[in-house]
């Protein structure tokens, strides 16, 4: 049998255990972190809009999430009479392990994760881009307009945002020289936010889209299709889709800091904690943008990554590469202010191409 | 021994699943039984230790073709009931036969060269080399480039309007 991970990195003993005890705690980490993040998005959230959030459950309403949890696993289970059963009992399932599955090659410290693919990132984008299998299996199978519209939106978005998104990713892969997340993670003795400004605002607006929050929760609308693919579900079922949701926002938010913030590394603080203290800030940007920018038109968003985001990651991976190839021991300050300069630039130039929005648009 | 259990697994889901598509009615139930063919196939992939080829075949024939055959599902009428029966059935059947036979035969019979070599670790490097690298395959994916170029601009040109 071929070694997937050299002895050294297994941290308690064997493979057998490394495996268990690092399931356990991604899991557990996972389930935590969402309830933590759920409480954390509605204070965030009552604080911009001038409100309280939660307060009643515990101290500081920490205790909501929890009240939340035991409220929706005690309500009734219902299956739709004439929808596609097994697909429909599936469905949460399918959506819900992929997102696990990304956190296996995260790493929270140096050497502190499930397994170091060599091929870490590209693990990730591929199983990121199985959840929306998932989502179309609950909007088909629920027997529900609203949900299969849900569901379709869901698809056409993920599908044109995963382009620009994995062109974006190809920047840092570059400059790194590599595809595993620990050796991007080390090779960031500047973090790649600043090497790849342009790169880091295309990831993050695309992956905003993937994970289908505001300003593109357009596949859950509540004005337009009531509440996309799980309409029909509840119970249990219904919580494993809200579950899916924000740990795929932690993944997202893991995957932002590892790539371009740095991952574990930063001075005084042990790494552990520097890898949460950037998760969370990354989530809290999530949450602010939530708060600030109103629901796109599904037109919007198709327009919005296929006119203005591919070519401005194509752009910027020539751009990158070129760099790479042609003048590799090029300054890091010089680097840091062409590429802010080249992303204000080219923002400038591409929003006088095309109007979003305005004027209606016939289909 | 747990690489060989692991292929054995697979390989009965993969052509379970490959059956349970041709074999159901319901085509959109047909489509995710194709999409756990092709997961499993990765399976494979990564049992034989080619993890650059496994992630690949979860991110272009699970997520994208895979998708892309759900939305075409979506265009047809009928998606439950499946296309209704025609006489067609038995030469069907016997012609895959023939062909399963046919390709039986000719894996057996192949004199295999077999490599003592452990799995090259990592293969990322490998495949880009023997690809891009001096002597590789540089001219047939450019080609293959312009070609699906090529398509995507006659699909623009058909669809647009006149």
């Amino acid at each position: 049998m071929p070694e997937l991970i050299p002895q050294e990195a297994l941290w308690p003993g064997n493979f057998w255990l490394h495996l268990l005890v690092f399931t356990v705690i991604i899991i557990t980490f996972i389930l935590l972190t969402v309830m933590f993040f759920i409480w954390f998005e509605r204070r965030l959230l009552g604080r911009i809009q001038v409100r309280l959030g939660p307060n009643r459950a515990g101290p500081f309403g920490l205790l909501q999430p929890l009240a939340d949890v035991i409220k929706v696993l005690t309500k009734e289970d219902i299956v739709p009479a004439r929808g596609d059963k097994p697909v429909f009992w599936l469905a949460p399932i399918v959506a819900f392990v992929p997102v696990l599955m990304m956190f296996a090659v995260i790493p929270f410290q140096d050497g502190a994760l499930l397994v170091d693919l060599n091929i870490g990132i590209l693990y990730i984008v591929a199983v990121s881009s199985m959840a929306s299998i998932g989502i179309f299996m609950a909007g088909w199978s629920s027997n529900n307009k609203y949900s299969l519209i849900g569901a379709m939106r869901d698809v056409a978005q993920l599908v044109s945002y995963e382009i620009p998104l994995a062109l974006s990713i190809l920047g840092v892969v570059l400059i790194a020289g590599s595809l595993s997340l620990t050796e991007i993670v080390e090779a960031q003795t500047v973090p790649f936010i600043l090497l790849q400004p342009l790169g880091f605002l295309i990831f993050f607006i695309g992956s905003l889209a993937e994970m289908n929050r505001t300003p593109f929760d357009l596949v859950e609308a509540d004005s337009e299709i009531v509440a996309g693919y799980n309409i029909e579900y509840s119970g249990m079922k219904w919580a494993t889709f809200f579950l899916m949701e924000y740990a795929e926002a932690l993944t997202i938010s893991a995957i932002i800091t590892t790539l371009f913030l740095g991952g574990w590394r930063g001075p005084l603080l042990p790494p552990f904690l520097w890898f949460i203290i950037k998760v969370v800030t990354v989530f809290s940007v999530i949450v602010w943008v939530r708060a600030t920018i109103p629901r796109l038109r599904i037109d919007q968003v198709m327009a919005f990554t296929w006119k203005f985001l591919l070519p401005l990651a194509l752009i910027n991976l020539l751009i990158t590469s070129l760099q790479v190839v042609f003048w590799p021991e090029a300054p890091v300050w010089l680097i840091v202010f062409a590429g802010l300069f080249i992303m204000i630039a080219l923002i400038l130039i591409w929003s006088k191409f095309f109007k979003l929005g305005g004027d209606r648009i016939d289909v | 021994m747990g690489l060989e259990i692991a292929f054995w697994i697979l390989a009965v889901v993969a052509i379970t699943a490959a059956l349970a598509v041709v074999s159901l009615r319901n085509i959109f139930r047909a489509a995710l039984c194709l999409i756990l063919c092709f997961l499993s196939i990765a399976g494979i992939f990564v049992v034989l230790s080619a993890d650059f080829l496994a992630a690949v075949q979860v991110l272009i024939n699970v997520g994208a073709i895979a998708i892309l055959i759900i939305l075409a599902i979506m265009l047809t009428r009928e998606v439950e009931r499946g296309s209704l029966p025609n006489k067609l059935q038995f030469p069907v059947i016997a012609s895959t036969v023939l062909f399963l036979c046919i390709a039986v035969f000719a894996v057996i019979r192949t004199p295999w060269q077999v490599s003592d070599l452990p799995p090259v670790e990592p293969t990322t490097a490998e495949l880009a080399n023997k690809l891009f690298g001096e002597g590789g395959f540089i001219l047939p994916v450019e080609i293959s480039a312009v070609l699906l170029l090529a398509t995507i601009i006659g699909a623009i040109v058909l669809m647009r309007e006149k």
